[in-house]
Parts: C-alpha cells; sequence; structure tokens
C-alpha cells in the first residue's frame, strides 16, 4: 500500500516539476511578442523613454489613414454581426429542435460549412456580386456584415447547440403552448432565457471575429480596423498607434474570452467543450 | 370529426418551413459565391465552358504556389501539433476550474482565431531585422522559416482547443489500471494513452494543415510584394486582373483551394467520429 502511495507521490511531484516547465516555457512564447508590442506602445521619443501618447492617438491619429473611423466601423459591424447572427440563427436552432430534427444534419453541416470554404475563397465569389451591387448602390463598409455573419456561423453554432443541449425544450414547450402561448413567445421568452449561456458564448466569439477580421474588407476594398492598421502600417511601419491599437484590440478580445469562462462556469464541462471542439 | 376542416397538408409537413430565413441567408451568402466561384472556374473568357484554365493548376507557376502552401501548412501543423499537444496535456492534468486553464483558454482563443495581421506587427517589433526588441533576426523575411515561425505562434494555441478534449477523456484509472499492472509511464504512453489520443491528434494536425493553408491576413502583414502562397496569389489575382495569364485566375486558385480543404477536412472529419467513439 506504502509502496503505491510512494509511486503516486513520485509522479505527482514529476508532472507538477514538468507543468511549471511547460507553462514557464511557452508562456514566455506567448507573452515575448506581446510584451514587446506592448513596450514599444509606451515608447516616448527619444529611445528608451516612456510615453502614454501612442495610446492617446487611438482616438486622434490623423493618418494618412485616420483611425478612427476605423475603430467605429469595426465596433459597428460587431454589433450588427451579433444582432443579425441572433436574430437568423437562434430560432432556427431552436425551431430545429422542437419541429423539425430530420433537419439537425443539414443545418449543422452548412453552418460549418465556412471552416471548408474559408474567407479567402469565399470573397472570390463575393466580389462580382458585390462589384455588381455597387454600381446601383453606394454600399458603405457597414454592409460588410451579411457577410461577416457566414464567417461566425460555425462558432456561432457551436455555441448555441450546446446551450441547447441541457435544456428541456418539449416540456418546456408543451408547457407554454397549453398555456397558450405562440411559438414566438415559446422561443424568445421561454427557451431563449434557459440558454443564456449559449447566446452569450455566441455573441462574445461573433464579437472578437470581427474585429480581427482583415481578409474580406480587404479584398472587397473596405476600410475596417484591420485593414486601418495595415495602411497605417504600409505608410508609417514603426508608428507607435499601430502598437496600442493592436494590443487594445487584443486586450478587449482577451477580455471578452475570459469573461465567458467564468460565466460559463454554471454549466460545467458541457459548455467547455463547445468553446473547445474547433 | 369534421373532415373539411383538416388543412390538405398538415402543420406539421410544413413545420420545415421555419428555417427557409436560414436556408436563404445561406444560399446567398455562402452557396451563391461558392457556385459562383465553381462557376467561373470552368468559363472561356467568351463564355461557354472550358477547362483550360483549370488545367492551369498543374502549370509549374501555380504549382509552386501550391507547394509553398502545402510545405508552410505541414511543416506549421507538425510543429504546432506536437507542441500544442504537450501544452493541452499540461493544461489537462491541472486544476479544471483554475485560473492557469482558463487564461490559457482564453488567451489560445484570441491567438488562434483572432489575431490576424496584429501577429504580424509583433513579431516584427520582436524580431524584426531592424526595428527587433529581443534580437535582429536576418531570417525574418526567410520563407517558410520566418513566417513558419508566426504561424506556430497561432496553431499552438488551435491545437490546445483542439486538443484538450480528448486529453481531459484520458481517464485516470486507465493510468492507475496500468500501474497496479506494473506498467511504466513509457509503456501507459506506448500502449494506453498514445493509441487512445493517435486519431484524435492526427484529426488536429489537419485541422492546423487547413487552417494554416487558409490563412491569408497574417502572411499579407508580414510581406505583401512577393507572393509565396495561394492566399496571396487569389489575393493579387483579385486586386489587379490585368496582365494575368487569364482573367478567372482568382477562381482557378480558389477552386483548387476547396478541393484541398475539403480533402483534408474530410479526414478530419472521420477522425474525429473515431475519437467520439472513447471520449463520451
Amino acid at each position: 500500500m506504502a509502496a503505491v502511495r510512494g509511486l503516486h507521490a513520485r509522479r505527482q511531484r514529476r508532472l507538477n516539476v514538468f507543468r511549471y516547465v511547460v507553462f514557464t516555457v511557452f508562456g514566455l512564447f506567448f507573452l515575448l511578442p506581446l510584451l514587446a508590442m506592448l513596450r514599444f506602445s509606451l515608447e516616448g521619443s527619444t529611445g528608451g523613454s516612456w510615453s502614454l501618447s501612442a495610446w492617446g492617438q487611438i482616438a486622434s491619429y490623423a493618418g494618412p489613414p485616420p483611425l478612427l473611423s476605423g475603430v467605429e466601423i469595426t465596433l459597428e459591424l460587431a454589433v450588427i454581426t451579433c444582432l443579425v447572427m441572433l436574430v437568423l440563427l437562434v430560432p432556427t436552432v431552436i425551431w430545429v429542435r422542437l419541429r423539425v430534427r430530420w433537419m439537425t444534419r443539414l443545418i449543422e453541416a452548412l453552418c460549418l460549412l465556412p471552416l471548408t470554404i474559408p474567407a479567402i475563397v469565399l470573397v472570390v465569389g463575393l466580389a462580382p456580386i458585390y462589384r455588381v451591387l455597387r454600381q446601383q448602390f453606394s454600399l458603405s463598409a457597414l454592409q460588410l456584415f451579411w457577410v461577416y455573419v457566414i464567417l461566425a456561423l460555425p462558432y456561432a453554432y457551436r455555441a448555441l447547440a450546446a446551450g441547447l443541449e441541457g435544456v428541456d425544450v418539449k416540456t418546456l414547450s408543451e408547457a407554454a403552448r397549453s398555456l397558450g402561448a405562440g411559438w414566438t413567445t415559446v422561443i424568445w421568452r421561454v427557451i431563449v432565457p434557459n440558454m443564456r449561456q449559449g447566446v452569450l458564448n455566441a455573441m462574445l466569439l461573433t464579437g472578437a471575429l470581427v474585429l480581427g477580421e482583415f481578409t474580406i474588407a480587404y479584398l472587397l476594398l473596405y476600410t475596417n480596423l484591420q485593414v486601418t492598421l495595415f495602411a497605417v502600417s504600409r505608410g508609417t511601419p514603426n508608428a507607435g498607434v499601430l502598437f496600442s491599437t493592436s494590443s487594445a484590440a487584443l486586450l478587449f478580445a482577451f477580455v471578452l474570452l475570459l469573461i465567458l469562462s467564468y460565466v460559463g462556469r454554471r454549466n460545467g464541462r458541457q459548455s467547455e467543450r463547445s468553446k473547445v471542439s474547433k | 370529426m369534421q373532415a373539411g376542416r383538416r388543412p390538405l397538408v398538415s402543420r406539421s409537413q410544413l413545420a420545415w418551413t421555419g428555417t427557409l430565413p436560414f436556408l436563404g441567408y445561406v444560399g446567398v451568402f455562402l452557396l451563391l459565391p461558392t457556385g459562383i466561384v465553381l462557376w467561373d472556374a470552368v468559363q472561356s473568357s467568351s463564355g461557354g465552358f472550358d477547362f483550360g484554365a483549370v488545367s492551369t493548376l498543374w502549370s509549374s507557376s501555380t504549382r509552386s504556389f501550391f507547394v509553398n502552401s502545402a510545405e508552410l501548412s505541414a511543416i506549421t501543423s507538425v510543429i504546432g501539433a506536437l507542441l500544442g499537444a504537450v501544452l493541452a496535456y499540461a493544461v489537462a492534468t491541472g486544476n479544471p476550474d483554475g485560473l492557469i486553464r482558463r487564461l490559457y483558454l482564453a488567451g489560445s482563443g484570441v491567438l488562434a482565431q483572432f489575431g490576424g495581421v496584429t501577429l504580424a506587427f509583433a513579431f516584427l517589433i520582436t524580431i524584426g531585422p531592424t526595428s527587433g526588441l529581443l534580437l535582429h533576426a536576418g531570417w525574418f523575411y526567410d520563407f517558410p522559416q520566418g513566417i513558419g515561425l508566426i504561424y506556430i505562434y497561432f496553431q499552438i494555441p488551435l491545437m490546445v482547443l483542439v486538443f484538450l478534449p480528448a486529453v481531459d477523456g484520458l481517464k485516470a484509472q486507465w493510468r492507475e489500471a496500468t500501474e497496479t499492472l506494473g506498467g511504466s509511464a513509457w509503456q501507459f504512453w506506448r500502449y494506453v494513452g498514445g493509441p487512445l489520443l493517435a486519431p484524435a491528434f492526427l484529426g488536429a494536425v489537419l485541422l492546423l494543415f487547413a487552417n494554416a493553408l487558409s490563412a491569408y491576413a497574417t502572411i499579407v502583414a508580414w510581406e505583401n510584394q512577393i507572393s509565396y502562397v495561394v492566399p496571396q496569389q487569389i489575393g493579387t489575382a483579385l486586386s489587379s486582373e490585368v496582365g494575368l495569364s487569364s482573367v478567372n485566375q482568382a477562381d482557378v486558385l480558389a477552386l483548387g483551394m476547396i478541393v484541398l480543404v475539403a480533402i483534408v477536412m474530410t479526414g478530419y472529419t472521420l477522425l474525429q467520429r473515431r475519437t467520439a467513439r472513447w471520449l463520451r
């Protein structure tokens, strides 16, 4: 008995050493570029000094090209994309679960399809569509949300499907229906409140995706945050504002996902799996 | 029972129409563009079918982009998967509610999927040939090692996200059973853990391969004068349709990408299904 316990203790010790070595090495590898970026964003006018001016410039950088409009458009796009994604996907996922289960496979396949048709391929097919539309109407960069919803589908679907997994939709909907509720009430006021977790996950992932999107906007000749940063880097390769804004965007996305991991606690392992199984 | 009251088609038969908004949306913004790519790839410049453009996929100039893409994807997916698996194991053996796990998971989510052009900036300022704060790496602009390092930086986090469920599924009892029977750590990994994780690992390598294959933002921010890989060349062909061998070069390259990614993702799905058998 004692021998077995000794074996365990020794293995546990070795495992802990292994873990801390791994965390340190990988932590350094991941943090060094980010810290370098942060350090450079805090560089003063003379080498080695410190200054917050690059962070102040996020709002005031006059260009070329001006930065603030890119920030605004990306934030607006994030909100619009989240809303459209919710209105489109939430009722569909619930409806399929409630009434047309035989379509589950089809809907899932369609939602995961953007993983096989990456943005760089999608944009080739979209270019002629946007070209034709732009000859008729003036389309602002906000019109990118149509495509961003598609890019977000795989992440949003997994989050919503996992959120729905633990909900007894049949009982809930029968109870609500027998009390006289219509389908809209059943979906938005009875079932959605029970899958808040999944809805929140889907929104955070969608928002983070829009923050970092470059490919589609750049090749359709629209200007969002990442395209602006790219343009700034071409003109002024070492502009401090480049690194302050990039750091801010990454930090923002990181905080979003960290919040997600804490709110996700209640549903425990189940929601963990959905986040993780890309 | 009033026969007249019964509708010709029952309501439940029409229930599928509830998914029409979704199907319509996906049809217009996903299936239609994909269809346009496939259709345009087999059109001649004067209209009508022509597979001449598709056959340029085998020409030596186009092939070199695919070879470079495959090389970059293969190197970064294998290295990224090996390192990511080690990190995933270290994360999985810790407290499932602990801070380290949360930090690594949230960080992985950000770096794996939302880095984009930022990663190229970050590496330029860290190890760039003239501006690096850490060192001045002369090989920063070399293909594939310079860009490969940046790709590995987002492949490892993706591996952690994809592989963690499989490592989490390894039961402590299996390890204990091995030990009770007198097996060593090496024997556990060789005969129990390794074979169990093998399908998940191979599947993850394929997913990482597809991920690197379709990445565009990072490599453009790294170098936008010379095209090394297919996505860069698609971008070039799309923005300047002058002076290219054929007007639909972007479509043809995109078609090649679709076929390649579809093959890789099919392999991934099959391996994933095999993993799911014991994961639950």
